[in-house]
């Protein structure tokens, strides 16, 4: 299988030829419309954009290395339930994971969706993303992100970089995906090359009449050498979080800035709750509670139960985090929340053999059990 | 005892003698709360470091609930249920053993030692085995010592 056509790129902009691409869609009615990051203002953030109209997608950037939500949740509601029409969605590759972790959790659907992935070269966060466009029309800077070669070696500006969790993504291949964009090592003021990845990218790409091409080697080698640059930087920042975290105190000390605000948790993708424990009355403490608890120490940080909240997060949904890092992105006090989720995550999901987004087959780990398994944690018998 | 002697003496040796730990334990209705009051009725010797907490089944055990206990100073949290098979709602212990398998890989990240955590399995009619369970849990913890969370002032 694994068709590969080849997109020419008009006007050697390569946001343009994806446009171009997404039009062709729409237009030969593969599909009813475009879920696609799309700049509504002329210098603010994308932002997560359904269109139905092809002269509409003037202004969708999905490439732009702005990330401000994780869209996963929104193609989630997008399918949760009949629309009667195909829409194809324009995700990066972590959120592609998201998605498939929430399909299996039953709160989105691939009956009606088209998944369109690309080479991700990482974004800004929400802080950093309008220093980068500055007073610039945002359209315009993507293609420089880019790198004629996509594979920018020279993300860093004066000051910051590509979020953390880019940094440390050595998933940026969009597997999930039926249709991928493949950016890296292409000439892309010429062309960019889009192949299946399921039957139903494989029948929607032979019905566009685009021309086959090899999947050419240039871009293997030049993915491989990003992944492995990435892999080194995951490698350290896992050693670095685990060794401020090995103790309680180390933790503490870790989310000593933290407000109990919640953002973290209303980020994140695969927090799958409808309503999450910490926001009900359980955690709505009486005052007799509170001095009781004081009088045990003879002290009380308030608000309570912030190491408390971390840890069962962790537990409920570390499983499944897909590392987009944008608990740290939301976390007004600069957390490093990403960094401590996939740590542990890449711990907890080794435990059971599961990788978040990998496969519809695999039933989150937390969902199933077998009779004869873990015998170290409590035996057979 | 002796050993309290040498503590005077080596005042900066660790005080295990007089830590008495605190357990927690998440108990099945069905299996183990039965064994426990059958250990009662049976008047075997009960150490009084056990709160036991009564759940219709160690499925229903949330990862929180182990959680709030180790960050509240327990030193020790035991889950105990039916034996495989044995279960009331058929498959609820090996829920639990899912959970408690993670609840490791994650607290053993923070420096809480592994063996603050045990999952076993104790029939109704096993009051013998709870006991020693039970027993043998808490000789454990008192070599291992206090659980950190005890002296911390900010969770
Ligand atoms: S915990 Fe953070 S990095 Fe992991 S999936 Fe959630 S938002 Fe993304
Ligand atoms: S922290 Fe736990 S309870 Fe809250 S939304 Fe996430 S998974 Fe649900
Ligand atoms: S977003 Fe930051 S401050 Fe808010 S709860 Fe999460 S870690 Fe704490």
């Amino acid at each position: 299988m694994a068709t590969t056509a080849k997109v020419d790129v008009p006007g050697s902009d390569p946001v343009l030829g994806v446009q171009e691409f997404l039009k062709l869609l729409l237009r030969q009615g593969e599909i009813g419309g475009v879920f696609v990051q799309t700049h509504l203002n002329p210098h603010g953030m994308p932002m997560p954009t359904l269109i139905t109209d092809p002269e509409r997608l003037d202004r969708a950037d999905p490439l732009a290395p702005a990330f401000p939500m994780n869209a996963a949740r929104m193609a989630a509601r997008l399918t949760h339930g009949r629309s009667g029409d195909r829409v194809a969605a324009v995700l990066r590759p972590c959120e592609i994971r998201a998605f498939v972790e929430l399909v299996k959790l039953n709160q989105g659907s691939m009956d009606e969706i088209l998944l369109i992935g690309f080479d991700c070269l990482g974004a800004y966060s929400n802080r950093n993303y309008p220093r980068y466009i500055g007073g610039d029309d945002p359209m315009s800077l993507t293609s420089g992100f880019l790198g004629k070669t996509g594979g920018s070696e020279d993300t860093a500006q004066s000051d910051y970089d590509i979020a953390e969790a880019c940094q440390s993504c050595e998933n940026l291949e969009p597997l999930g995906a039926d249709i991928g964009i493949g950016l890296v090592g292409m000439d892309l003021g010429d062309h960019f090359v889009v192949t299946a990845h399921t039957p139903q990218g494989e029948a929607v790409l032979s019905r566009l009449g685009l021309a086959d091409v090899e999947d050419p080697s240039a871009r293997r080698a030049a993915m491989d050498a990003l992944v492995e640059k990435r892999t080194a930087y995951r490698n350290a920042m896992f050693e670095r979080t685990h060794e401020a975290t090995s103790t309680l105190a180390g933790l503490s000390e870790f989310f000593a800035r933290c407000v109990n605000c919640y953002n973290c948790r209303a980020a994140c993708p695969v927090c799958y709750c409808k309503e999450c424990v910490f926001l009900t009355d359980v955690f709505d403490h009486k005052p007799w509670q509170y001095l009781g608890w004081a009088r045990h120490k003879g002290m009380l940080k308030m608000p309570t139960d912030t190491l408390f909240f971390h840890l069962t997060r962790l537990a409920h949904m570390s499983t499944s985090c897909v590392g987009c890092g944008q608990c740290s992105n939301a976390c007004p006090n600069d957390i490093p929340v990403m960094e401590l989720f996939r740590t542990v995550g890449a711990r907890t999901q080794a435990g059971f053999d599961y990788v978040p987004g990998r496969s519809f087959d695999e039933p989150p780990p937390l969902s199933v059990f077998k009779a004869d398994e873990f015998p170290e944690v409590a035996g057979a018998d | 005892m002796d050993t309290a002697v040498a503590e005077e003496e080596t005042p900066q040796a660790p005080a295990t003698e007089a830590f008495e730990p605190t357990i927690v334990a998440f108990v099945c209705n069905w299996c183990t709360y039965t064994a426990a009051d059958l250990a009662g009725t049976s008047r075997l010797v009960q150490r009084p470091n056990v709160r036991l907490v009564r759940m219709m089944c160690t499925g229903m055990v949330d990862p929180k609930y182990v959680i709030k206990a180790l960050l509240g100073g327990a030193d020790a949290v035991l889950i105990s249920g039916c034996h495989p098979g044995d279960c009331h709602y058929i498959n609820g212990n090996y829920k639990a053993r899912r959970r408690v398998k993670l609840l490791n890989d994650i607290l053993d990240q923070f420096g809480i030692d592994r063996r603050r955590l045990k999952l076993t399995w104790v029939g109704a009619s096993e009051g013998n085995e709870f006991a020693e369970t039970v027993n043998d849990l808490i000789e454990e913890i008192r070599e291992l010592g206090p659980i950190e969370t005890r002296d911390m002032m900010v969770l």
